[in-house]
């Protein structure tokens, strides 16, 4: 079964929808152990994603999902423009030339945002941080698609991983980002970074739940 | 002479900066950038970009960062520069301000760029309470 390009594009203006609703949530979260600016950017970021998705959509998946992230590069202004950036521009080299994409590529594509994210800010599994939603997801997510289950089911397995990975964030120390500086003070604050992630996967499977 | 991009999240701090490194030598290529597209507290890949390109010259060009994606921002910026340039430009771990004090002393006395990153970075090291 595979997931046809209209879809892709309606998750990307749910991630859209999400963090607009959710701007003043990430930006309080943010507020507790960084800058207090995760909110505002991420809207201000995927603002710029609708603004120019027009422009892509009767391209291939692998391109308009580029045009995701360098819209995010360009506008975010944090260090999750950067992150998400290479996060969705890795997707777009999976989806190169796909007009749908299979749970195989899915699953790469998973991988590959991972892979760019944990390449450009250099952080594992535990340091509170977007790594420790996205990795258990896309594990999940590819524990599901060998068992040959529908896109809808794998993504549903992703976001419950997602989900317990961001809540597994609260009682971590920060290693990275902003939150880096405050210490044990970062202790018993849920991670915003993580959180956007699982918004962004939650956005991909509400489309298929539809 | 090595060209200095400083980058901080605000532009105010950026072009503050940029000021109080220059006194020390006005005639070092010195480009001071900062905040987001619509001028909020941030960093922007393609202006840091831009920044590098305007004080870019045979010399090469040392980048001064202030916080955590001032320095993603910044390696993307150079990774969106072309093949020639990149090779010319360096990001430099030296305290902001006082690595872009020592960078235009030593740009100015006609140091290379891995001379000029060496100084400014052991500027972490200057004894401020004497």
């Amino acid at each position: 079964m595979k997931v046809a390009k209209d879809q892709i594009v309606a998750m990307i203006k749910e991630m859209a929808i999400s963090m607009a609703e959710n701007k003043i949530f990430l930006t309080e979260l943010d507020s507790a152990i960084g800058d207090g600016d995760h909110g505002i950017n991420m809207d201000r970021g995927f603002r710029k994603v609708l603004e120019r998705l027009p422009t892509v959509v009767d391209k291939d998946i692998g391109s308009i999902f580029k045009n995701v992230g360098m819209s995010l590069i360009s506008a975010v202004g944090g260090a999750a423009g950067p992150l998400y950036g290479t996060y969705f521009m890795e997707f777009g080299k999976v989806a190169e030339g796909k007009e749908e994409l299979s749970n195989g590529d899915f699953k790469m594509m998973l991988a590959a945002g991972l892979e760019g994210i944990k390449r450009r800010g250099k952080a594992v599994v535990g340091e509170k941080t977007m790594v420790d939603a996205l990795e258990p997801a896309a594990e999940a997510f590819a524990v599901a698609a060998a068992e040959d289950k529908a896109p809808l089911a794998c993504f549903q397995a992703a976001v419950a991983a997602a989900k317990k990975g961001k809540e597994a964030t609260i009682p971590m120390l920060a290693k990275k980002g902003r939150a880096h500086y405050l210490g044990e003070r970062s202790i018993g604050h849920q991670d915003p970074g993580a959180t956007s992630s699982e918004l962004v996967l939650r956005s991909m499977l509400k489309v298929l739940e539809s | 002479m090595v060209g200095v991009v400083i980058v901080s999240h605000s532009l105010k701090a950026a072009e503050g900066i940029k000021e109080i490194a220059q006194q020390m030598g006005r005639d070092v290529p010195v480009a001071a950038v900062g905040g987001t597209a619509d001028g909020q507290i941030g960093t922007d890949p393609l202006a840091i970009k831009e920044a590098i390109e305007g004080v870019m010259g045979s010399d090469g060009v040392l980048l001064l960062v202030d916080l955590g994606s001032a320095v993603l921002n910044t390696q993307l910026a150079v990774e969106m520069l072309e093949d020639e340039g990149q090779d010319q430009v360096v990001l430099s771990n030296a305290p902001i301000l006082e690595g872009a004090v020592v960078a235009v002393v030593e740009s100015a006395m006609g140091h290379n760029l891995e001379q000029v990153k060496k100084a400014a970075e052991e500027a972490i090291h200057m004894e401020k309470l004497l």
